[in-house]
């Protein structure tokens, strides 16, 4: 009846069963909190429900920033476990740090990093096209439940299950087949990943079609905000790389559940095409996640350096390349699988080709800056710390392409220093640099300048602290996922160091919720009565903040680039918009059935995960039930009638005076 | 009015969101693809696809599938004519070519599978049967969908919300001809031809 599923599933070592303690309790304490402030109603009209990609981006950021405390926690025992293990097995058993640093990595790719970036570009991305909606709302709906179903799930297996993944974030077989990975960890990693990453694949057709439809008048593609380019970049990759993901998953949960042999050791399988195919898809991932930070630091730097973006049309070029590029370097993840010295070179060549634009782009934020009246506002110094941090991590990832020199610290902490340079000092750094930006936009208040500053300087100092000791580890032959080492190496020193930085960050990341909070409480002095709080240059800038639902009142019209900002310099800003005859306007009705299907696929992963084949039929069938249903719906949308516009306007232009 | 952003189900938006969709699953394809390139020859000790492949059933299969891409085309066309009872009737027929197809794959994969060459015999089934059962669960969906799509025109009969729906039912048919196409050329003609 219940498959697999026993009470032997509940957590049996106390590590994990604190972790399952603490996630029940948080969610109970959240149900009970919204009971006692009687909220169910207006969390189910106003968000759950909501189709609006406002909306949706809040949702996307809150569970982003859950998440985020859950790698960090385990990135935190990652850190203590290795200081402490100086010839001694330290807190943690080696079993139970493999899981946490699977857990680790897994989580922040699938579901900090991807959910913040998604996150900003619901909030951003139609703003800046100047359009009222993404093109396809309910799908944005849809994706959004499903990523969060992912991570729900993949948070589930703590509680019903006791083990995560003990396989690394990327489950190479044959590990994480069956005979050596028996558990439900692997399973759960691949069924939480599949949801997400559906999601993932639905969102990036949205984007997508979005960036290329729904322009306002006159934005032809080179006229558009760097930010939107980089989405552009970003989400052809999505659509290219994610079903890759779909497939090697698919094949590897195949090998788990019906024996076939894709990837075993024997009877013809081969695990080398596993990490071949799942590198084919995780190296543009990277560039999934980076191009839209170097588009958010596009505008950061224009605006805060009061000029015209230096070199557009070679940073457009840059995305281009590098889009095209990040799908023929996968190979320098595995240097040493002997794939032959002439294919080793042509990826090495092809990932050291890939830092030209890479390096453009830093150039031309670079001439940007060069004789601007610079303001150094939160947003411009996560900048500053990206450009430093992100070069160096570079220039590391430069030398890492040399086939020579990858045989001697693949697989080291140098490496590991490496990545988290890219994806703290590139990826981290933007969308903190994009979330400072573009808060006051959805929130109508900035957040606190005094706390964003002591949060970035404790980011910057602790990220330096905890990674420079491990560039210098590697080299001296540390390798990464070690539970202990000998004593004798005297390693310990420099881990106390990085454990100590580790810290730091963490004070940051309390210092940044600190921020929000107090931010929203002392939200009456930090209004934003103008729509523009930086002297921004882009559409998103000229509606009023927060942004009403419509987003425009009046749909803008473009005839160049930065057109708010030349607007602005010839006073036509604000002039258009008090003698206009307003319009009705369309938006989509709530639909809850985003969230019905993307409940159906949390069951449809659960029972694949214990076997429970009769549940499985059922929440498939009810997916199948779900879309027909909406698809019978002609009645999707809600009229916005003119007279309402002009009052809500008439309204907010008196609110700016 | 509101030209870019309005949300009128005519809008081409719909149909090319559908393409870019087509395009990525196209990857998922090209995907198994390289597997099954890679696996092609991993029989170890089973059998090889030349000793397997029964090609007159697989030309059969072929002629039927391809056909019914026709009677799916002439569906469309009698909806974008209006004619009601035509397209329901076309979309009938698809409908049984499409069953046809399936039944004679589902035939050959258990008669593989009763010989005791099933996917767990080597990697070279295992790609096998996953590529080319990959292409079975697609056509599997789109009958679905029809079954859906024909229920839809019988209740709301032929309106704008009906015939965007039909011409995205139709483009993934013609999509799955595509990859059967490639599928009939790689797996079956190089399989039985590599003696």
């Amino acid at each position: 009846m219940l498959g697999d599923l026993s009470l032997k599933a509940l957590p049996q070592s106390p590590v994990t069963a604190g972790g399952a303690i603490l996630l029940v309790a948080g969610g109970l304490a959240v149900v009970a909190l919204l009971f006692y402030f009687k909220r169910w109603g207006w969390l189910w009209r106003e968000w759950l429900t909501s189709l609006d990609p406002k909306k949706i981006g809040v949702m996307y950021m809150v569970v982003a920033t859950l998440m985020l405390l859950r790698g960090a926690t385990d990135a935190a025992m990652i850190r203590l476990q290795q200081a402490l293990a100086s010839g001694n097995p330290g807190m943690l058993s080696p079993d139970l740090f493999q899981q946490v640093f699977t857990a680790h990595g897994t989580i922040m790719i699938f579901f900090v990093a991807m959910g913040f970036m998604f996150g900003l570009i619901n909030l951003v991305l139609p703003l800046q096209l100047g359009a009222r909606d993404v093109a396809l709302p309910f799908a944005n709906s849809v994706s959004f439940w499903l990523f969060a179903a992912g991570a729900a799930l993949m948070n589930l297996s703590l509680v019903v299950g006791g083990e995560f993944a003990a396989t690394g974030w990327l489950a190479y077989p044959p590990l994480s087949e069956l005979r050596y990975s028996p558990g439900p960890g692997v399973d759960y990693w691949i069924w939480s990943l599949q949801i997400a990453g559906a999601g993932s694949l639905l969102a990036g057709i949205n984007f997508l079609v979005t960036i290329l439809k729904m322009r306002c008048p006159g934005m032809s593609l080179m006229k558009m905000p760097m930010f939107s380019w980089s989405v552009l970049g970003s989400m052809a990759l999505v659509v290219f790389a994610f079903p890759i993901l779909t497939a090697t998953l698919g094949m590897l949960a195949l090998d788990r559940l019906a024996g076939t042999h894709f990837f075993t050791a024997d009877f013809g399988g081969n695990p080398m095409m596993y990490v071949n195919l799942i590198w084919a898809w995780g190296h543009p991932e990277v560039y999934i996640l980076v191009l839209p930070a170097f588009g958010i630091f596009s505008e950061v730097v224009a605006t805060f350096s009061r000029k015209r973006l230096f070199g557009y049309a070679s940073m457009v070029w840059a995305i281009a390349a590098i889009t095209f590029l990040s799908f023929i370097v996968w190979l320098h993840h595995f240097f040493t699988m002997g794939a032959g010295a002439n294919v080793n070179a042509f990826f090495g060549i092809m990932t050291m080709v890939i830092a030209v634009p890479t390096g453009v782009k830093v150039f031309n934020w670079l001439f940007t800056m060069y004789r601007g009246r610079i303001r150094f506002d939160t947003p411009m110094l996560w900048f500053l710390g990206f450009v430093a941090t992100f070069t160096v991590g570079g220039m590391a990832g430069v030398l890492l392409a040399i086939p020579a020199i990858n045989f001697q610290i693949h697989n080291s902490l140098f490496l590991v220093a490496h990545f988290h340079t890219m994806i703290i000092g590139g990826v981290l750094f933007g969308f903190f640099a994009g979330i400072t930006y573009w808060f006051p936009k959805i929130f109508g208040f900035k957040l606190n300048e005094r706390i964003g500053r002591w949060a970035f300087w404790c980011w910057l100092v602790g990220f330096l602290a905890a990674f420079v000791p491990l560039y210098i580890l590697g080299l001296m032959g540390a390798t990464r996922r070690m539970d202990s080492y000998d004593s004798s190496l005297g390693w310990q020193g420099l881990f106390v160091v990085s454990a100590a930085g580790a810290a730091i960050i963490a004070l940051g990341i309390a210092l940044q919720l600190w921020q929000v909070a107090y931010s929203w409480w002392k939200r009456a002095d930090n209004r934003d009565l103008t729509g523009d709080p930086w002297d921004g240059r882009t559409l998103e800038w000229s509606t009023s903040s927060p942004v009403p639902a419509y987003n425009f009142a009046v749909i803008p019209s473009v005839k160049q680039r930065d057109q708010f900002w030349e607007d602005k310099r010839h006073g036509l800003a604000r002039a258009k918009l008090a003698h206009h005859a307003y319009r009705d306007i369309k938006l989509y009705k709530n639909s809850p059935l985003g969230l019905v299907i993307a409940g159906c696929a949390f069951l449809l992963g659960f029972s694949l995960i214990w076997h429970i084949w009769w549940l499985a039929l059922i929440a498939l069938a009810a997916v199948a039930a779900a879309i027909f249903w909406r698809s019978l719906d002609e009645d999707t949308e809600r009229l916005v009638p003119a007279a309402l516009v002009a009052k809500l306007e008439a309204a907010r232009q008196g609110g700016r005076r | 009015m509101n030209r870019p952003t309005s949300q009128a189900i005519n809008s081409p938006v719909p149909v090319f969101a559908f393409w870019v969709y087509l395009m990525s699953d196209l990857v998922l394809f090209a995907s198994l693809f390289a597997t099954y390139a890679v696996l092609k020859d991993n029989t170890f000790g089973g059998p090889s696809g030349a000793q397997l492949f029964n090609m007159p059933l697989i030309l059969l299969a072929t002629i039927i599938l391809l056909t019914s891409s026709l009677s799916a085309a002439l569906a469309l066309q009698a909806a974008r004519l209006g004619n009601q009872a035509g397209t329901l009737g076309w979309l009938g027929l698809t409908f049984f070519l499409g069953a046809a197809f399936l039944y004679l794959e589902i035939a050959e994969f258990s008669k593989f599978v009763g010989e005791g060459h099933g996917w767990q015999t080597s990697g070279f089934l295992t790609a096998f049967f996953t590529l080319v059962g990959t292409h079975g669960l697609h056509i599997s969906l789109g009958m679905i969908w029809m079954l859906l799509s024909g229920v839809h025109v019988l209740m709301r009969g032929l309106n704008r919300h009906t015939a965007l729906r039909l011409g995205q039912l139709v483009t993934f048919w013609h999509f799955l001809d595509v990859v059967w196409i490639f599928i009939f050329t790689i797996v079956y003609l190089m399989g039985v031809n590599q003696l």
